[in-house]
């Protein structure tokens, strides 16, 4: 019993020390994941972990929670992903709360404003490269396929405005068909 | 009600976000400034700007900002858990099913197709950003109307970002510090 306590606490800490800490986003925050559950506590075996991570990331939500979820599930159940969880949105929770607050006192101010407007321009960079070097990804793939998809998925989205979760329900379904016919395919 | 909405909102953007990062912010995008008007297209770039400097997802970052304007705290709350249920429910069974059959083809063929689209629409997210950037929410595109020192910036960024391969949080801070001493000189 004693031992269980010991782990729930333990878990709360870590993910609560990495979901505050960690700067750029799921992906760096499960293989942070990994390094204190596998390496340092030694939890979690290496294989496991990685398929964790694996379902973490093919989940839909925020990779950050789904990892949370994962490891708290797998070390103590429900109430460990429970654990996890709110240990995980603690830290953004405060943290943009209190920005709102300044966000609303200080939009306004002439030098706020200016950083403001200079940083949406370097967000708008940071997108840009990051949707730069997904894209290479995708072409690198050599899959017609894909490249279909992600023109017709710009298109629609961008030129015909159509709803982002009808775009993302028609290739949902597009993948299963394609899983299902590599499916038979390997069978036969 | 409003509670509701904001429930509804972010549940849908729970569970339509795929493959992390910037996946959520098209749907971000659709359901706050598009379908509810909660945000206006200059507050989703400031919000989307804040949640790249802080940690945290930019879907929970969003649900809190959102949540808390339009509602206060408990706004905050009801948005937040809308945006973690899906996670809860569907990464709990999937879990449960890998523990038992140890195989997910099927997940990472629909995630296969997904990520392609993933990526366009994140593009076409981006680039209202650079539009509600260079050319503020309301005023017509043409080059009259263009920030040329927001133009100038954004490419200096992407030459730091890519060439010289930059931490994105130290790059958006010079481009905040540039834009505003260039507001200040006397031209």
């Amino acid at each position: 019993m004693n031992d269980k306590k010991n782990v729930l606490l333990k878990l709360f800490i870590s993910t609560l020390y990495l979901s505050a800490f960690t700067f750029g986003g799921g992906y760096v925050i499960v293989t942070l994941m990994k390094k204190k559950f596998v390496d340092q506590y030694h939890w979690i075996e290496e294989d496991e972990m990685l398929d964790l991570i694996a379902i973490a990331q093919s989940s839909p939500g925020a990779i950050a929670v789904n990892g949370a979820i994962v490891v708290g599930y797998k070390l103590a159940g429900m109430v460990g992903a429970l654990v996890a969880i709110i240990a995980t949105i603690i830290p953004p929770f405060v943290i943009i709360s209190l920005i709102f607050v300044f966000y609303n006192a200080f939009r306004t101010n002439l030098i706020v404003s200016r950083m403001l407007e200079g940083m949406q321009a370097g967000v708008g960079a940071v997108i840009a490269v990051v949707v730069y070097e997904m894209a290479c990804g995708i072409v690198q793939e050599k899959s017609t396929a894909s490249i279909v998809i992600m023109c017709g998925a710009f298109l629609a989205a961008c030129v015909f405005d159509i709803n982002v979760v009808i775009i993302i329900l028609v290739c949902a379904l597009i993948g299963i068909v394609r899983t299902l016919i590599q499916k038979r395919r390997n069978a036969k | 009600m409003i509670y509701l909405q904001l429930f509804v909102s972010f549940l849908q953007i729970g569970l339509f976000s795929f493959g992390g990062g910037y996946a959520a912010m098209p749907l971000i995008q659709d359901q706050v400034v598009t379908g509810h008007h909660w945000l206006t297209m200059a507050e989703f770039t400031d919000l989307i700007t804040i949640s790249q400097m802080t940690p945290g997802p930019i879907a929970i970052n969003s649900a809190t900002f959102v949540g808390i304007k339009i509602a206060g705290v408990g706004g905050a709350l009801v948005s937040t858990l809308g945006c973690i249920l899906p996670s809860c429910i569907i990464v709990t069974c999937i879990a449960r099913l890998y523990l038992k059959y140890r195989n997910m083809s099927m997940l990472q063929g629909i995630l296969g197709s997904l990520r392609p689209a993933v990526v366009a629409m994140v593009a076409s997210s981006g680039i209202s950003i650079l539009i509600s950037s260079f050319w503020g929410s309301e005023a017509a595109i043409v080059l009259k109307n263009t920030n040329l020192v927001l133009v100038a910036v954004f490419l200096l960024c992407v030459v730091l970002l890519k060439k010289f391969k930059m931490n994105p949080i130290l790059v958006m801070v010079l481009a905040g510090v540039i834009n505003t001493l260039f507001s200040f000189l006397p031209i």
